[in-house]
């Protein structure tokens, strides 16, 4: 089942060119929907009996964003992919848009004749430079060939497809903030609602989702939606990508089942480099809380058994530490990410986030004082659900996780001054 | 002030976007702009705001937000290193050690000739890769060692 949906040819030479796509029955899905005009509700349909979900972190169903479109507005609607994947420890969608990029245009051209619209933008995270390269040369394949532009298969349908660069800002892979970067302004989120779906790109009505998600689709379409759910589990259908960083010995992406063991997991990624033993693991993403070795062992790779152990799935971002890992250490080196990274809107956030590098930082560096873990602990409840973007969440959750489970290394930060480890 | 290659560049990017919203472009103008000049003065910022029309004020905002515009002069190759969580536990902090004694410099500092600058980035979505830097926003370099590293720095003339 490795590979199943997105990576299948992965392996072979020059994957990413249009006929490598071809050869595995590429845009075969796009053009049956179009010419035979196959329902809208049908694909929707699908989506939802697929159990996809947003691949971006989030979770969210993607059969049930898509039917949020108002179909039948006349006026412009736009369609954004999410590609700017700058939350540490994540680096899938980078390989889709290296190695497969025609499934994702595939994927947005399906669903952009479902929703109607006849515009759309690929958001790419600005340090990747080669891929957006890529990923340009790719649309100009699908246009010479017909895949993309107007009238497409002697139809009536049109849909057009650009690709837009990132400049390093983290906050940007928040879908508003996003929205805002492509407008040509500062990448800052919007209060929400009114949500995308009603006023999105330039005023207008836009769904967005991330490179996995519509990457996705043609598999979907071809297979059905019961095919893609059994690949996973139920609740959480399909394979998903999961990247796999840190102290293993074969760090990388790897396309499994939802519902696979995480110690299967590890194990495909080489598992802990040699001579270490596991101590924790970040399951999601930096932005999640981390998991202890032993409880980690017993879980399952999908959103629910993550979620009962209290952390979160993210966008399958799995940062593997060994028991070399000083977590005060660790902890500081994000915090000041969010720190840096926050785009400054809200108080709680912009004050919050430099409050808990402060601390941090100075525990890790033997000046901690005795209520410092207190206030820390203060200081994420006072960010928590009051801000505008998830940043904010974003920063305190993985503080939270660390006290929670590690509070004995932060103890012994401030009254050794040094670190156990 | 820019090449008419640079021009056309820019040219190809407005045309992205719908009728009316030129200022879509300015991320990417601002970055033909600084891949042709290496950094973005107050001149060339007024100079693409004229271009798309957008008050220079608009366009300054824009390239003081996102982290890869150069507001000052930088040197030939800016090298960026990702120090996020990933790469740090896959060797960033002797890499950046390294480079730090090869070129003789810190972080933000820019060697007395003007070849290198080294600076200190957020993640860079490579994570597999770690540990890993960027020549000039542009050429990223994985899997690095010392030994790597010193044959990079050695093609960088
Ligand atoms: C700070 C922040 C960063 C985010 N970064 C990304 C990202 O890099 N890629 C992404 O797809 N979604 C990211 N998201 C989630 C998006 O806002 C959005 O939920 C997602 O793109 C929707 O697509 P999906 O439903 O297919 O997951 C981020 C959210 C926040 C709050
Ligand atoms: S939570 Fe932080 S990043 Fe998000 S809008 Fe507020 S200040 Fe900006």
């Amino acid at each position: 089942m490795a590979n199943e949906v997105i990576f299948h040819s992965i392996h072979q030479p020059e994957s990413w060119k249009l006929s490598s796509y071809l050869a595995t029955g590429g845009y075969e899905m796009l053009k049956k929907v179009v010419t035979e005009k196959v329902p809208p509700e049908e694909i929707i349909n699908q989506v939802k009996i697929s159990a996809l979900r947003g691949r971006g972190g989030a979770g969210f169903p993607t059969g049930l964003k898509w039917s949020f479109m108002p179909r039948h507005f006349q006026g412009d609607k736009y369609l954004v992919c999410n590609t700017d994947e700058g939350e540490p420890g994540t680096f899938k969608d980078r390989d889709i848009i290296r190695f497969n990029p025609h499934q994702l245009i595939e994927g947005m051209a399906i669903a952009a004749y479902t929703m109607g619209v006849k515009v759309g933008y690929n958001y790419i995270h600005g340090e990747i430079w080669e891929a957006y390269e890529r990923f340009e040369e790719a649309l100009e394949e699908a246009r010479a060939a017909g895949f993309l532009g107007d009238n497409l298969f002697g139809t009536d349908f049109c849909f057009n497809l650009h690709a837009h660069q990132g400049y390093g800002a983290y906050v940007c892979g928040e879908e508003t903030a996003l929205l805002e970067s492509i407008e040509g302004k500062k990448g800052q989120p919007r209060f929400k609602p009114p949500f995308p779906a009603s006023f999105g790109l330039y005023g207008k009505p836009t769904t967005i989702n991330n490179t996995e998600t519509f990457a996705s689709i043609p598999y979907i379409i071809r297979h059905g939606g019961q095919k893609f759910l059994e690949l996973g589990k139920p609740n959480n259908g399909g394979t998903k990508i999961f990247s796999v960083s840190g102290h293993v010995n074969k760090p990388g992406n790897f396309e499994i089942g939802m519902g696979t063991p995480f110690a299967e997991l590890l194990e495909m990624a080489g598992g802990v480099r040699s001579g270490h033993k596991l101590k924790a693991v970040i399951p999601g993403g930096s932005s999640v809380p981390v998991v202890p070795a032993e409880i980690m062992m017993d879980l399952t790779m999908d959103y629910d058994s993550i979620a009962k152990a209290g952390s979160m799935l993210g966008a399958g971002s799995v940062i593997v530490m060994d028991e070399t890992v000083c977590m005060v250490k660790a902890l500081e080196r994000l915090s000041y990410f969010y720190f840096e990274e926050s785009c400054g809107q809200c108080t709680p956030c912009r004050e919050g986030t430099g409050w808990l590098y402060r601390v941090i930082h100075r525990i890790e560096h033997g000046q901690g004082r005795a209520e410092d873990l207190d206030l820390l602990a203060n200081v994420t409840s006072n960010i928590s659900g009051r801000t505008i973007c998830a940043l904010g969440d974003a920063a305190a959750m993985p503080v939270q996780g660390m006290l929670k489970h590690y509070r004995n290394e932060f103890e012994y930060h401030v009254e050794h001054k040094k670190c156990m480890v | 002030m820019l090449s008419p290659e640079s021009l056309a560049k820019i040219d190809k990017e407005i045309a992205k976007y719908p009728a009316g919203q030129k200022q879509s472009a300015v991320m990417a103008a601002l970055r033909i702009a600084q891949d042709e000049l290496g950094w973005l003065s107050s001149d060339t910022l007024e100079f693409v705001a004229g271009y798309l029309g957008m008050a220079p004020v608009a366009v300054y905002e824009v390239a003081s937000f996102y982290n890869m515009y150069e507001l000052a002069p930088v040197g030939k190759y800016k090298i960026t290193v990702c120090t996020n969580l990933s790469c740090t536990l896959m060797g960033a902090d002797s890499i950046s050690a390294h480079l730090k004694s090869r070129l003789g410099i810190g972080f933000g500092e820019t060697t007395a000739d003007g070849r290198f600058t080294l600076k200190e980035g957020e993640c860079m979505g490579a994570c597999g890769d770690g540990p890993l830097f960027l020549v000039n926003n542009k050429r990223m370099c994985g899997c690095l060692s010392s030994e790597k590293v010193d044959q990079i720095l050695a093609e960088l003339k």
